[in-house]
């Protein structure tokens, strides 16, 4: 009896292998977490970028009941240059003054300053990242951001260009990986040649992108034209620096200010251009 | 008082026979070490989320060590009939909460001593700081708070049908009050009357057990909580591990003893 269940079991499960890998998704999955997680996995991922921001603030974070003037993660305009202002630091204190006495009392056992990591502390929010990124690596931010930290502040070029190309392999398309991977070349390793080479594809790849997703991303493509026209006034090619600077004077929300830095270059154009040597005699 | 001390000393004896205390360490020290082993990005110095996990084990495994001792300490004697001979010695019936009580708050001392031990020396090895005040500051509230924990236990044991029952009851309710005791007040005003009335008496009558939790402090390395703070709320403890004691004792007092 026994024998024959196990061959009845032993039938099926050779008959049923194949249909079964196509019941789901799950099986074709290319890591352990999607095979485990399904899409659920992408939860997870998010809340894994939360607590890499969370850590960020050293603990001083709004739960989901309180309330946030901002919503975008600091970890992410940091990663796009912004430091907070004294307004920013006042829509950040979401904690406000004491409700009642409890309230009062319970925050000497609750982080109450706002502060962000700092000194190659910066570290202690890269698990999260890497976390999120097995998670959900369509998520191309935690890469950008992730590559940002590594470089910038941790003196890891050599890491940061491993993710961010781990990054592009899960997301070839991405303009934002590759504008972020132009600044390891460009910042870090000081070569213009392929920082331009990536940031020229990243342009590519944005104008083949389709107009809504372009529209939304607009910033994105002025970060990365700006950064090639600085680029081309760095190497020397003014020609091209102020194309560069008149392509992303039309998507930025300040374009007077590039207006200025393209007279700039038009000064040292015409202190380059020589003088015509007059009749000698 | 020495009968007290008799009673808590059998119940210490318990907890290190039973299997509880040790494979919930055992757990909590492979997933440390675990955790604690993998690389991120080639940098050996990052520690902050082997302390978070590390802490957040020690919270779950102190929480269901306290209240399953606890839990079963009563209904135990009753069913095994020792609670007789016990009564007989002669020991009152507060005597057998108080030492019922101070066996269980002793036992869970020394499992968090442990515990936090452990902690100290994998954290430490990592980072090789070891900030011994931050670490007392946190196991002594952690300490109290599980002596509001076990007193409501025992209240419960005595009211609730099965030790299961009373230890599901409780686990429900201590991870409530912790996750969602300080936003309560917020919930409340966001709910129509009479829920909003209803959410912030409670918000003010409960005991706030979130206070005891001091591992972002620990975590973040955000150095001390102010000690005058921690007397308060020690305070704020007793307070209410004594009323929970009191109901206790009140309800055993009147208990039928036969099962």
């Amino acid at each position: 009896m026994l024998a024959v269940l196990f061959a009845i079991a032993f039938t099926l499960s050779a008959k049923l292998a194949l249909p079964a890998d196509n019941w789901s998704g799950r099986a074709k999955s290319d890591n352990v977490f999607g095979m485990m997680f399904g899409d659920g996995r992408k939860l997870f991922a998010n809340h894994f970028f939360t607590m890499a921001d969370v850590y960020f603030h050293s603990g001083y974070y709004p739960s989901v009941f309180d309330q946030r003037a901002t919503e975008e993660k600091e970890i992410i305009s940091a990663s796009h240059g912004h430091k907070d202002s004294e307004e920013d630091e006042k829509n950040e204190d979401f904690l406000g003054k004491p409700k009642d006495w409890v309230d009062a009392f319970g925050r000497n056992f609750r982080i109450t300053q706002h502060t962000h990591l700092e000194n190659h502390n910066e570290r202690e929010i890269l698990p999260w990242l890497r976390l999120a990124a097995d998670l959900d690596p369509q998520k191309t931010e935690i890469y950008t951001v992730g590559a940002f930290f590594l470089r910038e502040h941790l003196n890891r070029a050599d890491q940061a260009e491993a993710f961010l190309r781990e990054g592009l392999r899960n997301n070839p398309d991405s303009y934002e990986i590759l504008f972020e991977l132009g600044r390891v070349y460009h910042d870090a390793y000081h070569d213009l040649d392929r920082a331009r080479n990536v940031w020229q594809l990243g342009v590519k790849k944005y104008m083949t992108a389709p107009a809504d997703q372009q529209k939304e991303d607009k910033l994105i493509f002025e970060e990365l034209a700006v950064n090639l026209a600085r680029l081309e006034d760095e190497a020397g090619n003014y020609g091209a620096a102020i194309d560069w600077f008149h392509a992303a004077q039309k998507v930025s929300p300040v374009p007077d200010a590039l207006q200025k830095q393209i007279n700039d270059i038009q000064k040292k154009m015409a202190a380059l251009i020589p003088v015509t040597p007059g009749k000698l005699y | 008082m020495s009968k007290i001390f008799a009673l808590a000393g059998v119940v210490i004896k318990e907890l290190y026979r039973r299997k509880d205390f040790y494979v919930l360490f055992v757990l909590t020290a492979l997933l440390t070490l675990g955790a604690g082993m993998v690389n991120f990005f080639h940098d050996d110095k990052i520690v902050r989320y082997v302390k978070d996990i590390c802490l957040l084990l020690i919270w779950v495994s102190a929480l269901v060590i306290s209240v399953v001792t606890t839990a079963r300490q009563i209904p135990a004697e009753r069913e095994a009939r020792t609670i007789f001979p016990l009564l007989a010695k002669p020991v009152s019936r507060a005597q057998v909460i108080a030492g019922k009580f101070l066996g269980c708050w002793l036992a869970t001392g020394v499992a968090l001593i442990v515990f936090y031990f452990f902690f100290a020396i994998v954290t430490g090895s990592k980072e090789h700081f070891w900030p011994w005040a931050a670490y007392l500051e946190a196991v002594w509230m952690h300490w109290v708070m599980l002596g509001v924990v076990i007193a409501m236990v025992l209240l419960g044991s005595i009211y609730f049908a099965a030790p299961s029952s009373t230890s599901t009851i409780t686990i429900i309710v201590v991870g409530g009050i912790l996750l969602l005791g300080t936003h309560l007040k917020i919930i409340a005003l966001q709910q129509p009357e009479p829920m909003q009335f209803i959410l912030t008496l409670f918000y003010f009558v409960m005991p706030h057990l979130e206070w005891y939790d001091l591992r972002d402090f620990v975590v973040y390395d955000m150095g001390l909580v102010p000690v005058g703070a921690v007397l308060l709320a020690t305070v704020y403890a007793a307070a209410w591990t004594s009323i929970f004691l009191l109901l206790a004792w009140f309800g055993f007092r009147r208990k039928s003893l036969t099962t």
